[in-house]
């Protein structure tokens, strides 16, 4: 319901768009550009359970150095892929 | 753009948090009466929150070894351990400690956080990994960080969930340095660490055990988790701190690596801080004597930890996962969390609060810590207080 509908159809966006929206307020819109401090309020504690979402979904190990490269979507989909 | 607008977010955090708990973040111990008990808001409280587990911030003998080195030693060292600020009350508790833990070579840091920033920055650096238990206090992700290490977290005390990241990444071929805590400051749980221990010989990593809160609380002889656990060879390195147990400040870092020596040139929070003071020094040195001859402080620290834990049960209350000194009393809801402080403080008892994202489940909780200096009268006060607290929560 969320996901913009220009997105690319990308199994790691969608699957962090699904684990985002388990977080956020109902009908909260979430697209590439969305950044998850600032639009979402995504804290550190949040932020961490996204990684350990991701880890099982892509059984990857994500450092957790890769949340000072990550603001938006869009980066945490390109970080994620660097590891799969 | 203002240099401080990125702090716009936490300071409006900031903000609605003291409004709402504004009691909390201000409060000032007006009085010291003893380990055990202050003046808060001109009332006297028993303080249940301040790590000082065998009460030796008070202690007649710890006061008055410290006294002296203030005298002799002055107030400060004014100087690096590197330059001028190593004094023979350092390079004798170095000793000390290093035949405490049972390691060759041990060194003592300006603070316990400083010791885990300047082990960690200097141990685990680029293309190299540290997996961390995601409990783990931050001093420990900051020396991560520092260092620029590859920082993994596994899910807390979660044995099976570091196997199968240790298996991943071993295949890298690099060095892995394997980071947990004697007991959690948090919810006050051990790190299984007999079989943490097991699988870090199978994939040939390293142990660095933080033994801030365990040092003289856990093992027959107060040597922590590594005593109790009797997997003290096994471990690398064995942190820790001044300010809880042994009632002063400072850190230190015990191991039987040669090569940790070489941390004294290569650590920059060791190099670019004054040493500790004389004064700190010879109160730990003093602490660390009654630690080792004062088996008496330990078992009263865990009768009244039992005490405590049975008459918060027997009340319903939903305590931490292990009964041990630190003792978290969980609420759901961080509006019940603060209401129950404001009514303990009322009643008498100061205990820490312990809000999210701060807490690791991201509930709220009060947090006691014991201590041997505790009364059986005061332990029993600490539980009334409670009691009252959840009688007039139910109230409303």
């Amino acid at each position: 319901m969320n996901a913009d509908q220009n997105l690319p159809d990308d199994k790691v966006f969608h699957s962090i768009v699904k684990i985002l929206e388990e977080m956020v307020p109902p009908e909260t819109e979430i697209g590439l550009n969305t950044d998850l401090g600032g639009d979402l309020s995504i804290d550190s504690l949040k932020s961490m359970e996204i990684l350990a979402k991701l880890e099982d979904e892509f059984d990857i190990t994500i450092p957790i150095n890769v949340l000072s490269e990550v603001r938006t979507v869009e980066d945490l989909v390109r970080q994620i892929k660097e590891l799969i | 753009m203002s240099i401080f607008k990125k702090f716009q977010r936490l300071e409006e955090s900031g903000k609605k948090l003291k409004k709402e708990f504004g009691a909390f973040f201000n409060v000032v111990l007006e009085e010291i009466i003893s380990s055990t008990e202050a003046v808060i808001n001109g009332k006297r409280v028993i303080l249940a929150g301040t790590n000082n587990y065998l009460g030796l911030s008070m202690d007649d003998s710890c006061i008055e070894a410290a006294c002296q080195a203030l005298r002799n030693e002055g107030t400060g060292t004014t100087g690096s351990r590197m330059a001028n600020g190593t004094f023979s009350g350092h390079v004798k508790l170095e000793k000390e400690l290093s035949s405490f833990w049972n390691r060759s070579h041990t060194i003592v840091f300006t603070t316990g956080y400083g010791a885990n920033l300047a082990v960690l920055s200097s141990l685990a650096g680029p293309g190299e990994i540290v997996l961390l238990d995601s409990d783990c206090h931050a001093s420990i992700y900051d020396g991560c960080r520092m260092g620029g290490a590859d920082i993994f977290r596994f899910r807390h005390n979660d044995v099976k969930d570091l196997e199968k990241r240790l298996k991943r990444l071993s295949e890298r071929g690099t060095n892995i340095l394997i980071a947990v805590e004697g007991l959690y400051s948090m919810l006050g749980d051990r790190a299984k660490l007999e079989e943490i221990a097991e699988i870090k010989q199978k994939y040939g990593a390293y142990l660095l055990i933080d033994e801030a809160h365990s040092l003289g609380v856990l093992g027959d002889n107060g040597r922590g988790l590594v005593e109790e656990s009797g997997v003290n060879e096994q471990v690398d390195f064995i942190t820790g701190t001044f300010s809880k147990s042994l009632g002063s400040v400072g850190g230190f870092c015990s191991s039987n690596h040669p090569e940790i020596e070489t941390l004294r040139y290569a650590s920059r929070p060791y190099v670019f801080t004054a040493s500790p003071s004389p004064a700190n020094i010879a109160a730990a040195r003093k602490a660390l004597d009654i630690i080792i001859h004062r088996p008496d402080l330990r078992k009263r620290l865990w009768d009244n930890t039992y005490s405590l834990h049975e008459r918060l049960s027997a009340l319903g209350l939903s305590l931490g996962p292990e009964i041990t000194p630190i003792i978290p009393v969980r609420y759901q809801d961080p509006d019940e969390a603060l209401s129950t402080w404001t009514r303990l403080l009322e009643n008498g008892v100061y205990v820490n609060m312990v809000l999210p994202p701060a807490t690791p489940d991201g509930s709220a909780f009060l947090r006691c810590s014991l201590s041997a200096a505790h009364t059986a009268r005061q332990i029993e006060a600490i539980a009334e207080a409670f009691e009252k607290a959840a009688a007039a929560g139910n109230l409303h």
